[in-house]
């Protein structure tokens, strides 16, 4: 996959990109309802990827630490709540959502460093970051993460090592429930939406599908039981790219690179037309 | 000839100038994609990355210290403003119609202070942009202040710096080699500063 045929978005590149190639979208389906808690697919990520043990935080909670980290891209999120009188456990798995639009890519000022295939996987080439962490900025999941070391950002490749030779990301590979799937969009979306409608006669009428349109769609599709609790999820209600990046990377740079240029002609032109001052 | 900036002040002035030009330069290869090859002509994107923000400190301290050597004789007056309501008489070189200037003329101190506050917002948003990572994500608004605060600043600043420049080396005769020599002759100081020389 990770060939030029198949990029379709480049940062910082006002060229058209090179890819010619139509593939299938391709998504990740996570169903937190029957999420078990168990972290098969934090190990997997870490075994496939080959990052090295990351040290765990106990914070009081059965998440392994509190925030995904350079070296660690796939996090369960636990979070004791209450919903509707009743203890909740809620389980969701923390990655980045390869967004339809990304904001990471959006923000980056090194032409190559982010590239969006035509599967719709995101993905940080570290060997053209320059480690100026807009990324960070420009992503409204809070996913990319700056390594110390090396000065680059990383994340959640989707596994697009695997994902190119036709095979399905590490993570759900070993996930032992069934809660995670992968596909085309449609087939995901197809599943998902059975399973919300299962979980509504079921008991759980908030039960929803969370593929955000503010960002262009996800290629992580998301099921979640309580629709109405984001928050406790720690998901945005509606993400966008911020508004700050947006008018920094549209008309801030337009009118300020035009302003610029007027600048020097109007210098320009004042000389032809003035001159120099003369001290008599 | 009249010592107009002696040699600390011309040291000062110039470091401005040239970490200006580097952060003005190193900006736009990161502002716009369209002059990312001024990336590759000062040694590659994470070396521009790791300089770029060095050398605003640097500026920034220039800024600071002109802020306490030069306040003084940069005080808006009451002629700076009627010289700053008859700006297109000074453009088309009619200066006789204006009110004389100081050491700095109405111009050169709305420079000075556009440099100095801009300069400041830079330092800060600079700073947040600079360890983005170390603010929490409850405080992500800071990012996004901090990105439109540093590219305003900057535009306003460049505009300045364009003027500055242009003046300096292609206008005023001899505003060039008064930073390089630090000395005018009496007839520049008259024609330019009349009421900057009777307090000599």
């Amino acid at each position: 996959m990770a060939g030029s045929l198949n990029l379709v978005r480049i940062s910082a590149t006002s060229t058209t990109p090179p890819g010619i190639r139509r593939t299938e979208t391709v998504t990740k389906y996570i169903d937190t309802t029957s999420c078990i808690g168990c972290k098969a697919c934090e190990v997997a990520c870490q075994q496939w990827n080959d990052l090295p043990p990351e040290a765990t935080v106990q914070f009081g909670t059965y998440q392994t630490m509190p925030d995904l980290t350079p070296g660690f891209w796939n996090l369960i999120r636990f979070e004791e709540t209450e919903v509707a009188g009743t203890q909740a456990w809620l389980m969701r798995k923390d990655q980045c959502m390869h967004c339809g639009d990304p904001g990471c890519l959006a923000a980056c000022p090194s032409p190559h460093a982010i590239v969006q295939y035509s599967n719709g996987i995101v993905d940080f080439n570290q060997e053209h970051c320059i480690g100026c962490g807009y990324c960070i900025t420009g992503c409204p999941f809070n996913i990319p993460k700056l390594s110390k070391s090396t000065a680059k950002v990383y994340k959640c490749t989707l596994c697009v090592d695997r994902v190119s030779v036709g095979l399905e990301p590490a993570c759900i590979k070993a996930c032992p429930t069934g809660c995670l799937q992968f596909g085309s969009k449609t087939q995901v979306l197809h599943v998902a939406d059975k399973r919300v409608e299962q979980l509504k006669t079921n008991g759980f009428p908030n039960a929803m599908v969370y593929d955000p349109e503010g960002v262009g769609g996800t290629g992580v599709v998301t099921v979640l039981a309580h629709g109405d609790r984001l928050e406790s999820y720690g998901l945005p209600r509606n993400p966008t790219i911020p508004l700050a990046v947006t008018l920094w990377k549209k008309p801030l740079k337009w009118l300020g690179s035009l302003g610029m240029i007027a600048g020097v002609l109007v210098a320009g032109l004042h000389y032809l037309k003035f001159g120099p001052k003369e001290d008599k | 000839m009249i010592e107009r900036y002696n040699f600390i002040e011309r040291i000062v002035h110039w470091a401005a100038g040239v970490t200006y030009l580097y952060l003005l330069l190193t900006g736009l290869a990161f502002f716009t994609p369209t002059m990312w090859w001024i990336a590759t002509l000062l040694g590659g994107g994470p070396v521009i990355r790791y300089w770029h923000p060095i050398a605003g400190l640097v500026f920034a301290a220039t800024v600071i210290w002109m802020f306490f050597s030069w306040r003084r004789d940069m005080r808006i007056t009451a002629d700076d403003k009627r010289w700053a309501a008859g700006i297109e008489d000074y453009i088309a070189h009619r200066e006789h119609k204006l009110p004389p200037a100081g050491k700095y003329n109405a111009g050169q101190k709305q420079f000075f202070w556009i440099m100095f506050y801009g300069g400041l917002a830079l330092l800060l948003s600079g700073f947040a942009l600079w360890f983005t990572e170390w603010i929490p994500w409850s405080l992500r608004w800071l990012r996004y202040a901090a990105i439109l605060l540093h590219v305003a600043a900057f535009l306003a600043t460049v505009a300045g710096f364009i003027v500055h420049v242009y003046m300096g080396v292609f206008v005023v005769k001899g505003g060039l080699s008064a930073m390089t020599t630090g000395k005018v002759t009496r007839t520049w100081a008259e024609h330019h500063h009349a009421l900057w020389l009777p307090r000599e």
